[in-house]
């Protein structure tokens, strides 16, 4: 046994380096985002200008569910999202030239310029996301329903944030993926927030994974945005489902190192907030665990780090090669054909 | 003549003016939805409400649309006069059911023994590449079902009095205001987003469009933003020697169908400009009055301008393809003056 593996039994480092190196470039995706929102956008911003006008809701912080998650699914497993995706998305394996092309408009996007940010849709991978708070969990009990009755153990994962948890959606579902036993986790993040709303005005419990007694299914909580634990919690919780065991809820107390959206003032948060989570960065965390166990080295890091960035770096330049598409192709698709 | 400088207010501040002057006539009068209390509403509609009147008559909700409205209408049926802050309407779909099943139906069904003295207030518009789930204004959707006044503002002026109308009247509005309108700062800066607004309290009536240019060679009628886009293209068509008439058709239902014939009377001709879907919207309704009641005043066909019958697109190539813009207002008028 190594040195990590006995502090940390049932962990494979192999896919503790899969999750950081996900973690990695979603950061690094995150952060090159930032630079292209803003182009076009100042000294003045104006929403709708710049080569990624529209809204843009970042993960950075958020890495651990993601990546956490992820890692114990392959790609015949579904996964849906909601309108903070890059994260879930990157992890799934999404094809990240087409994604970034979607979000900067262009015809060789995911969607030809249709979707935008926060409407992907990759069915190569099983992924899709949406823009309605909560909308994203009936479709994973639907492609958990068609998993089983195809007789596969395939799972279907539906990520939401915590202030989706209050949606009629979240409810409905849960009882019926509980009632009809289905291959189902839905994963919360805990961002604290509801764009400016915190969660102890909008959520009468004090976390979601409580409110599993109330359909019978597992609950599980991961605190502190720790990819380890979220790890551990997502393997049981993927287990559970494969061996038709029953949904779980997994929440997870996660970080929003952002506003709610790009150019949102944050005038509700206190400007210490944010400075303390950063503190406490979850990638940083992984990173010294990993060296602490001696399982890698500095320089084995920073190869994961440069291979991670340099795919990010060719989606962007391929995103801002590519075309936009013709106007008139608006009209197309309203029918597939 | 007026000599005082003139008050100048954006869309979004006309608003919460208004939502303040009744909060302070009527105790009963009181706010919830999301994001509306500290944050002062996405689009800025709810803004200062909380510092001047906290939080127990303006309430930051969970996201749970179908419990707050719902609610909303409760509290009205015990004579409370809500506002319910649907951020955009295009999240309708959560909570339709409390709107068209139950605002909308129960006065009628209760022989109007029960009153709903509530507004419903939410953002609609797109034009800033906020793609198919944030970008609708679904007018038609709403005046299409009996049992709700909905109207559309376009100038602060309107928003403020038609909002205090709507404030006191006794049934449920739907008070749709356009983000672009809302004169907000991270968005396009739009000279009309800006406007006179007086002071003191004071209303706009929730059935009466407004003829916002007078005109004799073709009648524009137009909505919100399409109808500033009516009023652009107008100014240019009038140094092509074209005198439009541009009317704002602020009331979606009821809709003054007098100001609307009355205008087709005199110039002839009719274009509709819509920034909702093409099939079965604003555009047909209006063409169909004018059918059925002015058809032989008609010296050309009716043009429409709408979005056609796509969801909007988010790349902002496609999306100025779909949404209609005073180009192609000039444009539709130029051929119907040739034509006929
Ligand atoms: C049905 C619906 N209501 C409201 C919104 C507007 N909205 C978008 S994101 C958001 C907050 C979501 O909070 P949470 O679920 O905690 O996710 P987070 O943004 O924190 O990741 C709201 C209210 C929406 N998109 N859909
Ligand atoms: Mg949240």
């Amino acid at each position: 046994m190594t040195k990590f593996e006995e502090k940390q039994p049932s962990v494979s480092v192999d896919k503790l380096m899969w999750m950081y190196e996900q973690m990695v470039k979603i950061r690094y995706y995150e952060d090159q985002m930032v630079e292209a929102y803003t182009e076009g956008k100042s000294p003045v911003f104006n929403i709708g200008e710049g080569p990624v006008p529209g809204e843009m809701h970042l993960a950075t912080g958020q890495e651990p569910a993601a990546a956490g998650m992820m890692v114990h699914l392959t790609k015949d497993d579904t996964v849906t999202a909601p309108h903070r995706p890059h994260h879930h998305a990157i992890a799934k394996g999404i094809d990240l030239k087409k994604m970034t092309a979607e979000i900067f408009g262009k015809e060789s996007g995911l969607g030809k310029g249709k979707g935008g940010h926060m409407h992907l849709f990759d069915p190569e991978v099983k992924f899709s996301c949406g823009g309605i708070v909560a909308a994203g969990i009936p479709h994973a009990v639907g492609a958990a329903m068609a998993n089983k009755m195809k007789g596969k153990d395939w799972v279907a994962v539906a990520f939401i944030g915590e202030g989706a948890a209050n949606a009629g959606a979240f409810h409905e579902s849960l009882n019926l993926a509980a009632l009809w036993n289905l291959p189902l986790i839905v994963v919360v993040e805990d961002n604290s927030y509801g764009i400016s709303v915190p969660k102890k005005s909008s959520t009468s419990v004090e976390s979601n994974d409580l409110r599993a007694s109330a359909y019978g299914v597992a609950g599980a909580y991961v605190k502190d945005n720790d990819p380890i634990a979220m790890y551990k919690a997502s393997e049981e919780a993927v287990n559970r489902a494969r061996n038709g065991q029953g949904p779980t809820i997994i929440e997870i107390e996660t970080f929003r190192f952002l506003g709610h959206f790009q150019g949102d003032p944050e005038l509700y948060r206190d400007k210490q907030e944010v400075p303390g989570l950063r503190a406490r960065d979850p990638i940083m965390k992984l990173r010294q665990q990993l060296l602490d166990a001696e399982q890698i080295t500095e320089t084995e890091l920073e190869d994961i780090d440069t291979r991670a960035k340099q795919q990010v770096d060719e989606a962007y330049q391929f995103a801002r090669d590519s075309d936009y598409p013709k106007p008139e192709a608006a009209l197309d698709d309203v029918f597939t054909s | 003549m007026e000599t005082a400088k003139k008050r100048m207010l954006t869309g979004n501040k006309a608003m919460a003016e208004a939502i303040a002057q009744e909060m302070e006539n009527d105790q009963n009068v009181f706010v919830l939805g999301e994001d509306i209390g500290k944050y002062g509403g996405i689009f800025g509609s709810t803004q200062g409400l909380m510092e001047k009147f906290g939080p127990e008559r303006v309430l930051d909700t969970p996201i749970s649309e179908t419990a707050f409205i719902g609610a909303a209408i409760g509290a009205a049926a015990e004579g409370m006069r809500p506002i319910a802050e649907l951020m955009f309407v295009d999240f309708f779909g959560v909570c339709m059911d409390q709107i068209y099943n139950h605002m909308a139906k129960i006065p009628y069904m209760s022989g109007g023994n029960v009153r709903l003295p509530m507004v419903l207030m939410t953002s609609v518009g797109g034009g800033y590449s906020d793609a198919a789930q944030h970008s609708q204004t679904l007018y038609a959707t709403f005046a299409h079902m009996p049992g709700m006044k909905v109207v559309a503002p376009s100038t602060p002026y309107d928003l403020k009095g038609m909002m205090t109308s709507a404030i006191r009247d006794d049934n449920p509005v739907v008070f749709m205001f356009h983000k672009s309108l809302q004169g907000l700062g991270w968005m396009d800066q739009l000279d009309y987003a800006v406007g006179h607004v007086p002071e003191e309290s004071y209303t706009v009536p929730l059935d009466k469009a407004n003829v916002m240019r007078e005109g004799k060679d073709v009648t524009i009628v137009g909505i919100q933003m399409m109808t500033h886009y009516a009023m652009e293209a107008a100014e240019r068509l009038a140094q092509d020697g074209i005198e439009a008439e541009v009317i704002d058709l602020r009331s979606l239902a009821p809709i003054d169908k007098d100001t609307i014939l009355k205008s087709v009377k005199k110039t002839h001709r009719l274009v509709v400009v819509d920034e909702d879907y093409r099939s079965y919207g604003m555009t047909a309704e209006i063409a169909a009055i004018v059918s059925e009641e002015a058809l032989y005043e008609l010296e050309a066909p009716i043009k429409r301008l709408a979005i056609p019958d796509v969801p909007i697109p988010y790349s902002h190539v496609l999306e100025d393809f779909v949404l209609p813009g005073p180009d192609k207002i000039v444009e539709a008028v130029k051929q119907m003056m040739d034509e006929a």
